[in-house]
């Protein structure tokens, strides 16, 4: 009896010891793979993601070539307080608020609107999606040539802003918006095409049946249960706002932004840094739109979240 | 409630026809099954029914309508989905409001319908539930709660009872049946489940390629099919098909020679010397049984013991398969064995189809 229970100990010891090297062996070997993308995140994410936390601790002279000095926190504050912040600050909000509704809203209106079975849909499908591929550098050139106050589009339909659209700050940061929805709109509408391939067609016929119009249709059932999709849009979409630069400095640039109020937080940053070698500057605006993306998406997860409806 | 007709009703899709010159009559408070394989149209049947296709060619009626040109929202007729079709974010007394409020309906007439709609299918105490709390038996009652709430002319229901578990099967069934007959609302079912169509009907209507093959009364349609397809169809194992020839003997002898054998005529069925030629001689199952004395000879395949009962399977010389149905009590040949099969004398027992047209002739 005592031998078989001690034999029994023994082989049920073995066994753990072989499931622990063998675990070990399985998980050598997922470190061992996750080296090549561990190394890239490293030195061109987690590096500099970390730096810039140093980097807000020293300030740069004004003169080049003169070397930073440690001056701990104080440069926080007179940097959050300054005029040139506050206004970049507004100014994304400005945006942040202009672009995120319109692209979901078209793009849900597109996705809808190709979501049938009808012949050649498939073209349209792929000239709504088409501007995810189009690159930043290439809308502006076309929106700047139809914005072109000569040969534009603005002054066939009429308009003529004086001084141009580019040039005036009215018309600057809505400009570069439509430019950001434009872009956007592809990927907005590829999220809600998806999302839309999710509700069943049999539940739009059920409430067609119980008597449910085509606007009672969308409204009582395809936004409830494409609220997951339209949350994640919602998301995206806010981040990639926050996060805009390219249209900006292509079509406005250095020399006008701030004046005409298109100065969004990551444009303001990067002149700061490069034009105006200040990095320590640069890097407590860098980590205040971090944190103001992390709070969004906090944010948005915790009160959102609890509204969306996710099917069974 | 009103009756519903299909008037040389066909649906093609592209070059596909799914329903084809489809004429049938449902009357006032009737219980019509569609049955047939899948893609056989019955669920296109009943989507032009409800609205959800357009015919392309024939008019369907309900009531005294033409309801072709008609919303789906406007033709009162209600549809339970074989998902069920719940809206996943309203709670089963939403889900259950909802066609009412699309009408709009008084609150508090609202109310008082989803409570008695509960209380009839027993979801009184689950009104406050989101359908994935729900088990499966609970949806399909809260999806036949949506139907019945708003007292429609007509439900539609397709395949509603095949996401249940077997044991929930039956008794739903005999629910839909009891539900049915108390509202004496018409009602065409969909289904591919032949004990469901046989239990459940007032009539079958049996269809294959788009194309209606018989409508009857499920005893009649199991004691006459009217072709080939509906005879091996239906029935559990369905009937068996020997294709064979008419002979004329001496003294107005006529039988019907097949591959094991020949098997003579009874009197009623005499008429068809006058088809003489190719036929095909359907038995069922149940008519058969193991004897000595028996027309037909085939050799035993499998024994297949099922408790209530055993299927001797069996093929004669040119491989036709011949099944008999024993009581569990009979003597149980063995695989490879030569039997010999004898048939009920009730001449009802034996069907004769024309081999070319695939239809039934005439008999008793």
């Amino acid at each position: 009896m005592t031998v078989t229970s001690l034999g029994v100990q023994s082989g049920a010891a073995r066994g753990r010891t072989a499931r622990r090297s063998r675990l070990l062996r399985e998980a050598g070997l997922a470190y061992l793979l996750l080296i090549p993308a561990l190394a890239a995140f490293g030195a061109f994410t987690f590096y500099p993601f970390f730096r810039n936390f140093k980097l807000m601790l020293y300030e740069t002279p004004p003169v080049p070539g003169l070397p930073a000095h440690y001056v701990g926190l104080h440069q926080i504050v007179p940097t959050l307080t300054s005029t040139q912040f506050t206004q970049s600050l507004l100014t994304t909000l400005v945006f942040v608020v202009l672009v995120v509704p319109l692209s979901l809203i078209l793009g849900l209106v597109l996705a809808v609107g190709a979501h049938r079975k009808l012949k050649g849909i498939g073209v349209y499908r792929m000239i709504f999606s088409s501007t995810v591929v189009s690159s930043v550098a290439v809308a502006s050139v076309v929106f700047g040539t139809l914005l072109n106050p000569v040969v534009g589009l603005l002054p066939w339909l009429g308009i003529n802003p004086s001084p141009p659209a580019l040039e005036n700050s009215t018309w600057a940061l809505p400009a570069v918006a439509v430019i950001t929805i434009w872009q956007f709109l592809g990927l907005s509408f590829i999220i809600m095409s998806a999302g839309l391939q999710s509700v069943p067609d049999e539940l739009l016929e059920a409430a067609q049946i119980d008597g449910a119009g085509a606007w009672t249709r969308f409204w009582r059932m395809t936004v409830p249960l494409l609220s997951p999709t339209i949350f994640f849009a919602l998301v995206v979409s806010t981040i990639y706002a926050f996060q805009s630069f390219g249209a900006v400095d292509i079509l406005i640039g250095y020399q006008n932004a701030a004046n005409l109020h298109a100065n969004v937080l990551i444009y303001e940053i990067v002149t700061t840094l490069q034009m105006e070698n200040n990095p320590g500057a640069a890097a407590i605006m860098a980590t205040v739109l971090f944190l103001i993306t992390l709070g969004l998406t906090l944010l948005q997860m915790r009160f959102l979240e609890r509204r969306v409806h996710y099917a069974n | 409630m009103a009756e519903v007709s299909f008037n040389g009703v066909t649906k093609r899709f592209g070059d596909a026809v799914a329903v084809d010159g489809l004429t049938l009559h449902i009357p006032d408070g009737e219980l019509l099954v569609l049955l047939g394989s899948s893609g056989c149209g019955k669920t296109t049947a009943l989507r032009l029914v409800a609205g959800l296709e357009e015919a392309t060619e024939g008019t369907i009626t309900i009531g005294d309508r033409v309801v072709n040109d008609i919303d789906p929202k406007d033709r009162d007729v209600a549809m339970v989905f074989q998902s069920y079709a719940l809206y996943p974010h309203l709670s089963v007394a939403r889900n259950i409001e909802f066609p009412l409020r699309q009408r709009g309906m008084a609150k508090d007439e609202r109310a008082a319908k989803v409570k008695e709609a509960a209380v009839t299918l027993g979801l009184d105490t689950l009104l406050g539930r989101k359908p994935s709390q729900l088990s499966g038996g609970q949806r399909q009652r809260v999806a036949l709660a949506r139907a019945i709430v708003r007292d429609p002319q007509v439900f539609l229901m397709d395949e509603p009872l095949s996401n249940l578990d077997a044991a929930l099967r039956v008794q739903t069934r005999a629910d839909i049946v009891a539900l049915q007959s108390r509202l004496s609302t018409t009602t065409l079912y969909v289904t591919h489940d032949q004990v469901e169509a046989m239990t459940m009907g007032d009539r079958i209507a049996v269809m294959s390629h788009g194309v209606l093959q018989q409508v009857a009364a499920p005893e009649d349609l199991y004691a006459r099919p009217a072709n080939i397809f509906v005879a091996g169809f239906l029935g559990s194992p369905g009937m068996n098909l020997l294709p064979g020839k008419v002979v004329h003997g001496p003294d107005d002898d006529v039988t019907v020679e097949v591959s094991g054998g020949s098997v003579p005529l009874p009197t009623p069925w005499r008429f068809a010397g006058a088809h003489a030629g190719e036929m095909v001689l359907g038995l069922r199952p149940e008519s058969l049984r193991l004897d000595p004395l028996g027309p037909l000879q085939a050799e035993v395949t499998i024994v297949e013991l099922l408790g209530a009962e055993t299927h001797v399977i069996c093929a004669t010389a040119d491989g036709s398969r011949l099944i008999v149905r024993q009581p569990p009590q009979a003597a149980k040949p063995a695989p490879g064995e030569q039997v010999r099969i004898a048939i009920d004398p009730d001449p009802a027992a034996l069907h004769l189809f024309d081999a070319v047209s695939t239809q039934r002739l005439a008999g008793p």
